[in-house]
């Protein structure tokens, strides 16, 4: 049997961090009392007519021009007919053949279409089962009702689950820095549904889906894809075939369950909503969303990859998070000719230890490590005015108290051997003490060089510059 | 002179100039609508529950599909009853703010589903001119409380013909104004894309100063445009250089000998006034029943899936899980009509019929408001009768309700085109099959937001036709005609 391929598509919500609902003038909220924020519209009274929330257009318009969509010059919505207790009117507003954006791009991800809705009022279903099937008694909640959302739609491109979830991570912070939602998925304003298939690799064509809801953070949403997967890949080659069904995550034991069908046979009956009028966005106000994107973390990893050379998982991980991407460019902006590679490494891997040991909550940019300070330190162990081992003592030390790195060094008498006769006395005194080590480096085990670089280390405060204690070792060995 | 005599334009002159106390002409008309023997309203105004500040316009009555907050308001449906709306709608808060008290809620069909008010859950309302008779639907509450002087005036919704259609068989002005021109907020959705609210009155200067006080855009109604210009009341003496088409693609269908007549009669009229009359074709208006029986159930079984017992309104006790209490809760609160439309259009709608059925009406109604356009381009009005009968007996159609659906040929294409159209009384006319004379409607539709035109050349029309008519033992009737002189002596010259 020809090798299986993955192909995953993803469906996003983002609830938007707009002042008011997608059609009333309710504010949102979280976490608040349960239904303090309804009106008569949101609780579907008879006679009340939507009005469609401007701030949230002008949102989706930012959202559509982070993702490169096309956007729709008229796009209507449409009613989504279906009873449950969580649609007051038994109908959800959304935009069906007409979106508001389409045909558009994120990393090498297509996105199909990203349009405007409502959001669904929250239901607790007291009793066992958590669903409303077998329940107690349900209570709805109709605070979250008629929250804004934009369901972005991505087509099938991706091939793995643990690309998926970095896709889905760099939609998140895509959104994000566009400052229209806190998408934040334990809370559930970024949601994200997977379409899974297997394909033999190599094939055009699509196999049977199945959809998987409920993953509400990117570790589950990696497990139930990869669940998910193997599942399929289990079946398929044992000879069976993959049902289209709707799948629920529980996060308890990270396994999927199918719904019952009665709660997914829908015949929606979508017909153009009547008491709205179009979406027509004027140029100006495309132009203004387009105008007002920051670069996005995609454009920005490209440019550190590109221009100034860093690893392309280096060069996303800075890219991802606003703070420190702007943290970094000034520190290697003031490192003089130093490779923004290595400032990269600095900023990713010693100071991020530096400030986890540290164990306070600051960020790079939040830290008492100035970029200038920064800077010097990579300067001075770039220069080898002290070793790597003091630079990070250095670092350590700036975490704490802030400060110039040259004072540090001073202060704390780090700064490297200079003079070589010294250090080459140091090195005979070490290769003497440590007898047996020297004889297993001469008979060819490379290994036991540590014992007496280690020795060295010890014996300078770590002053040494490690490759010339090396070089010196070998020296003495006569090597 | 009895003040309840007075048009509400002519008592809205009167007590602007002193002449008449607003408080005792509110007080007299209080005690008139006590007296409804018609069925025709569901509830009446008795203890001030809504206060108006300074009333300063005549009393409205104001059709059950209004929401008015803290009142009972059931759109005439078992589904609704105990149901005290928590807002108002912008057409009666915009009443309420011009100063005119509200006497009561009327009766009407189901949801507004019908032609005879036949169909409400309280009961049918009686025609004032015959008691054996219906008013016509679905506003017959607001049109029998005008006809039977219960009320100055009333407003209803029109969504095929629901305010001209019960105009006409009562013998009173029902103006159905461009969609948009007025709010839909709070008025409880039976079709949105049709429904719209507007005045039912003695005569067209009332209608024209009841759509003034109603119409305008409204932020919480985004399909509200309103009209250019506020209207004036109506001042036209004849028809010179106006033009009157009649849509033979209409006419020529089954029509009751008396309403031929009529209408006949009064296009001789029209053009004793300087007007022309000619034909024009709409060669698409006769598929309007079928296109709207398509495209108004569609809509209705999806804006009326909201009542479910869950937030207010009736729930069907006993049941167990929530889809078993929907379905008790609706099988026991809607009538027959309205299960009928909300299955048409949920099949309308389904999957795999939606470009045959919707699909198709969408594209009829396009064609008919094509045709509207076209005949405009040659004429300045399209007439028409309002109904191919006057009123009929009770129980003479609920049997079929295809007959009933026909009441509503001639004034469903105008609501399918969104255009204005306006009904004033023709004269009297005897059923078919005999029996004593009833009144009979007369149908000028212009085109969108033409509602100045349209009132200015009804009002010269309804003053050449000077219906003078009242239901026997009514104690005020319709007696639209009256010309507004200037003076006080408020009587037409028959």
């Amino acid at each position: 049997m020809a090798e299986l391929e993955a192909v995953i598509g993803l469906e996003i919500h983002v609830q938007l961090a707009t002042e008011t609902k997608m059609f009333c003038g309710c504010s949102l909220s979280f976490g608040d009392e349960p239904n303090v924020h309804t009106c008569p519209v949101c609780l579907a009274h008879p006679g009340v007519l939507p009005v469609t929330n401007e701030q949230a257009i002008l949102y989706a318009l930012k959202i559509a021009a982070a993702l490169e969509c096309e956007v729709a010059p008229r796009s209507i919505f449409h009613r989504k007919n279906y009873f449950y207790p969580d649609s007051p009117k038994a109908y959800q507003i959304s935009q069906y053949d007409i979106p508001i954006a389409s045909h558009g791009r994120l990393g090498e991800v297509r996105i199909n279409r990203a349009h405007l809705e409502e959001d669904a009022a929250k239901m607790v279903h007291v009793g066992d089962s958590g669903r409303i099937h077998g329940s107690g008694a349900s209570l709805v909640d109709f605070n979250r009702g008629g929250t804004p959302l934009v369901e972005i739609v991505t087509e099938p491109d991706l091939r793995g689950a643990a690309e998926a979830a970095a896709w889905a991570r760099l939609l998140r912070e895509t959104v994000r820095q566009l400052d229209v939602s806190d998408v934040n998925m334990e809370e559930g304003s970024l949601r994200v549904d997977a379409n899974v298939s297997l394909r033999p690799a190599g094939s055009e064509e699509l196999g049977t889906k199945t959809e998987l809801k409920n993953m509400n953070s990117f570790r589950f949403l990696e497990r139930g894809m990869e669940a998910e997967l193997a599942r399929q890949r289990e079946l398929i080659e044992a000879g069976g075939t993959v049902v289209q069904e709707t799948l629920h995550f529980h996060p308890e034991d990270g396994t999927l369950h199918p719904l019952r069908s009665k709660e997914e046979a829908h015949d929606y009956r979508y017909f153009p909503e009547p008491d709205l009028v179009p979406i027509a966005p004027t140029e100006e106000m495309i132009r203004e969303a387009r105008d007002s994107l920051p670069e996005l973390p995609a454009a920005r990893a490209a440019r550190y990859a590109g221009e100034m050379g860093l690893p392309e998982d280096v060069a996303a991980l800075l890219a991802a998070d606003p703070e420190t991407a702007g943290y970094f460019e000034q520190v290697a902006g003031m490192a003089g000719d130093i490779e923004p590679r290595v400032v990269a490494n600095w900023v990713t891997g010693e100071l991020a230890a530096a400030l986890r040991q540290d164990a306070g909550e600051a960020t790079a940019a939040e830290s008492k490590v100035g970029p200038d300070a920064l800077a010097a330190l990579i300067g001075l162990v770039q220069e080898k005015k002290i070793s790597h081992g003091s630079g990070k003592t250095v670092l350590a030390s700036l975490v704490a108290e802030g400060g110039d790195p040259a004072a540090i060094v001073e202060h704390e008498g780090l700064a490297q051997i200079s003079d070589s006769g010294e250090l080459e006395a140091i090195v005979a005194a070490a290769v003497d003490a440590n007898p047996e080590a020297a004889e297993q480096i001469r008979s060819g085990n490379q290994k036991a060089i540590g014992v007496i670089v280690g020795a060295v280390m010890k014996q300078t405060k770590g002053r040494a510059d490690g490759s010339a204690v090396n070089r010196l070792i070998k020296k003495q060995l006569g090597l | 002179m009895d003040m309840l005599e007075l048009t509400a334009v002519q008592a809205h002159e009167a007590m602007a100039a002193g002449e008449l106390s607003a408080v005792e002409y509110s007080e007299a008309w209080a005690e008139a609508a006590a007296g409804d023997e018609l069925n025709a309203y569901l509830w009446r105004d008795g203890d001030g529950a809504i206060a108006v500040e300074r009333p300063s316009i005549a009393p409205v009555a104001v059709k059950d599909i209004f929401c008015t907050e803290g009142v009972p308001t059931t759109a005439g449906s078992r589904i609704l009853e105990g149901y005290r709306p928590p807002y108002t709608s912008t057409a009666v808060r915009r009443l309420i703010e011009a100063g005119a008290p509200i006497l009561g809620k009327t009766n009407m069909d189901e949801f507004a589903m019908g032609s005879s008010n036949e169909n409400s859950a309280y009961g049918p309302v009686l025609n004032p001119w015959d008691r054996g008779r219906v008013p016509g639907g679905s506003s017959g509450g607001s049109a029998a409380v005008v006809a039977g002087g219960l009320a100055p005036w009333a407003i209803g919704t029109d969504t095929g013909g629901s305010i001209r259609q019960p105009a006409a068989l009562c013998g009173i002005v029902g103006l159905k104004p461009t969609y948009g021109a007025i709010s839909r907020y709070g008025m409880i959705a039976f079709a949105s894309s049709l429904d719209q609210c507007g005045p039912l009155t003695r005569d067209v200067s009332d209608a024209a100063l009841m759509l003034s006080i109603l119409q305008g855009a409204d932020p919480c109604d985004s399909t509200s445009v309103g009209l250019q210009e506020a209207p004036r009341l109506p001042d036209r003496e004849n028809l010179e250089g106006l033009s009157f088409a009649v849509p033979t693609d209409l006419t020529g269908h089954d029509l009751d000998s008396g309403v031929r007549a009529k209408f006949d009669a009064t296009l001789e009229l029209i053009e004793s006034l300087g007007g022309t009359v000619g034909e024009v074709g709409l060669p698409h208006a006769e598929h309007g029943i079928s296109a709207y029986y398509v495209i108004a159930p569609a809509e209705a079984s999806s804006n009326l899936s909201r009542y479910d017992g869950v937030r207010y309104g009736m729930r069907a006790e006993g049941s167990g899980d929530v889809i078993e209490m929907y379905e008790a809760t609706r099988a026991q609160g809607f009538g027959p009509e309205v299960k009928r439309r909300i299955m048409l259009g949920t099949y309308a709608l389904s999957s795999g019929y939606y470009d045959a059925y919707y699909g198709q009406a969408q594209k009829v109604r396009t064609k008919i408001a094509a045709d509207f356009s076209a005949a405009f381009a040659d004429f300045d009005f399209v007439v028409t009768p309002t109904s191919p009968s006057v009123a009929f007996g009770l129980g003479e159609k609920t049997a079929d309700p295809l007959a009933m659906y026909l009441s509503d040929f001639f004034t469903v294409p105008m609501s399918l085109a969104g255009i204005p159209a306006i009904s004033i009384p023709a004269g009297l006319a005897e059923p078919e099959g005999g029996g004593p004379q009833l009144p009979v409607g007369f149908q000028i539709a212009a085109p969108a937001f033409a509602e100045q035109k349209l009132l200015d050349a009804a009002y010269a029309l309804e003053q050449a036709i000077a219906f003078d008519a009242r239901p026997s033992g009514a104690p005020y009737g319709p007696q639209g005609f009256k010309k507004r002189t200037g003076s006080d002596e408020g009587g037409g010259d028959g």
